[in-house]
């Protein structure tokens, strides 16, 4: 393949408006899974638990796996494994420590249980690849209400415990003795952590999801910390990747996850390289008395 | 006055270990209490009783006549001072504002009424200059000045401190522990101070509860912190020294290295 053949594969115009109205349902599918994607983004950085995001992925990636093995649905699969990997993390791991680990435990246990269903499976390899790396072009109508109506249900219950969580999550000692239910919040959030991994497994695959998780709000983080700001970037990352990535793709003969993790990739450079300037000036936002002859305090 | 803080009967003990029994204590609005102790001495578990944290053994804990109950209003907490990561996102005024109304459910809706009020919180610490700073960021004296304020925005009745000056320098120590009294004082708000160091707080300090081998003593701090009283405590001679308003113990039993108290005399907890 030379560069030019190399180049029409990775992107390719032609046709875009007939391939835009078949490929409409990716797109909102796309747009909404970037919102809920933004959103429990955020709260996966103030938590930290980005590697267990990772953990969550794989145990989901089984449950699909076994779903295709049998014959059921691979979404509800997919639901199983990361609702139940979210809540024995919710569950067992109270100190970060103990997370990380049991994590790690959980994980090759997860990816290893997917690889032996996949192998067991006699149906077409591009549904095997698919699990591990998205699949968004083909969903269908029913298939997109079902995601919204599920992600809309994560985004209200989110949005009901959301101040409770963020004390929760980054004053954990205070908001205790504050009365918040510190622990019992910690296991709602793994329950809707788990749904949202479930979700975007499907568009981005069990082996990605970290792109729609963990770097639009990690990218949010690098450039602001207000918190209204940080949730508003995260989203705007996160619907810019997924919807970006599959207008990006239509054309060309790769799958959607390399352009939305790319484009994901690229927004977070970009913001490292703006927090990184901001810091080196000292911007931060502190407040210096307005001086205009410098040095006139230190000879008062 | 009527009290704000009333234990009677209180005890409290893990397993085979009393910490202390039989505890009768009021505590009255305006009034700075300190509790003193070495470690283990059950002074934190003190503070997580009142917060509803931490069950009785036996007795009761009343907070202005009703049993203490978890989330209470009317207390306020000022924790330790512990560093935030630097990446914590979260600037000085939304470390306050999780004090205002972090604890009720939803998202926050009328911004601008909880805004003025952070602005009002951060003002009376003297934190407005770094209010939008990320809390990563600023040094331990500034966060204890924001944990001033978040612990009073609910207005409290009581403000529970457990060793807010730790690892702090004597210049902020000054001004943290100033800044609570003022509002002992001004608000006729109960402090309720735990501290194994009584010096940096001593012109404030009312009364005492000591704490140690399982016994108590409560009394003003010239009643409690004497020679007799603390080696009857220790079970062992302890010599309690009053230099220029300051208090020195020496020949503490239990004796630890306090990392914080540089200021103190050389002759303390040896």
């Amino acid at each position: 393949m030379d560069f030019q053949e190399f180049l029409r594969s990775v992107f390719n115009f032609d046709n875009y408006g007939e391939l835009l109205a078949l490929v409409q349902n990716s797109i909102w599918a796309g747009a909404v899974l970037g919102l809920l994607g933004g959103l429990v983004g955020t709260f996966v950085m103030k938590r930290d638990l980005a590697f267990a995001v990772h953990g969550i992925s794989e145990l989901s990636f089984a449950g699909a796996a076994f779903a295709l093995l049998i014959g059921a649905d691979i979404v509800f699969g997919s639901l199983i494994g990361s609702v139940a990997a979210a809540l024995l993390l919710g569950l067992m791991g109270v100190r970060a420590r103990d997370k990380n680990s049991i994590i790690g435990v959980i994980m090759p246990f997860g990816l290893g249980l997917g690889i032996l269903f996949l192998a067991l499976y006699e149906g077409r390899a591009a549904n095997k690849f698919g699990l591990l790396t998205g699949q968004i072009v083909s969903v269908d109508t029913v298939q997109l209400q079902a995601l919204a109506g599920t992600a809309a249900v994560v985004m209200v219950a989110l949005v009901l415990i959301w101040r409770p969580l963020t004390f929760a999550s980054v004053d954990p000692e205070l908001a205790e003795a504050r009365g918040v239910p510190v622990r019992g919040l910690a296991i709602a959030f793994m329950v809707l952590l788990g749904i949202s991994v479930a979700l975007s497994i499907q568009v981005v695959g069990a082996l990605l999801v970290l792109a729609l998780l963990i770097t639009p709000a990690a990218a949010a983080l690098r450039v602001t910390s207000s918190p209204r700001m940080v949730v508003m970037l995260s989203v705007a990352f996160a619907v810019t990747a997924t919807v970006g990535g599959i207008l990006l793709a239509l054309g060309g003969r790769i799958p959607i996850s390399p352009y939305v993790t790319t484009l994901s990739f690229l927004i977070y450079v970009a913001c490292r390289i703006i927090g990184g300037v901001r810091a080196r000036r000292g911007l931060v936002g502190r407040r210096v008395q307005s001086n205009p002859v410098r040095g006139a305090s230190l000879q008062a | 006055m009527k009290p704000v803080v009333s234990l009677r009967g209180a005890s409290l003990a893990f397993g085979k270990r009393t910490l202390w029994e039989n505890l009768d204590l009021d505590i009255k609005p305006g009034e700075f209490f300190a509790v003193l102790g070495p470690n283990g001495s059950g002074k934190t578990s003190f503070l997580k009783v009142l917060l509803g944290l931490q069950q009785l053994h036996s007795g009761t804990a009343t907070l202005a006549g009703n049993p203490v109950e978890r989330g209470s209003r009317m207390i306020g907490y000022i924790p330790q001072q512990k560093s935030f990561a630097p990446d914590t996102p979260l600037r000085a005024r939304d470390l306050v504002g999780l004090g205002v109304d972090g604890d009720r459910w939803g998202v926050r809706l009328g911004a601008a009424k909880v805004n003025r009020r952070i602005d009002q919180l951060l003002d009376q610490v003297g934190a407005s200059d770094y209010a939008n700073v990320p809390v990563g960021q600023l040094s331990g004296g500034e966060q204890q000045r924001l944990r001033v304020a978040q612990a009073l925005a609910t207005e409290p009745k009581v403000l529970l401190c457990d060793e807010p000056l730790l690892s702090l320098d004597l210049h902020h120590q000054q001004a943290v522990s100033s800044l609570i009294n003022d509002q002992c004082h001004e608000q006729e708000s109960a402090v309720v101070f735990v501290t194994h160091e009584i010096n940096p707080i001593i012109d404030y300090v009312d009364r005492v509860l000591y704490l140690a081998g399982g016994q108590f003593r409560v009394g003003t701090p010239h009643e409690v912190m004497t020679t007799e009283v603390l080696s009857e405590l220790y079970d062992s001679h302890v010599e309690v020294m009053h230099l220029n308003g300051r208090i020195v113990v020496v020949g503490l039993p239990d004796a630890t290295t306090h990392h914080h108290d540089e200021h103190s005399m050389a002759g303390e907890g040896v």
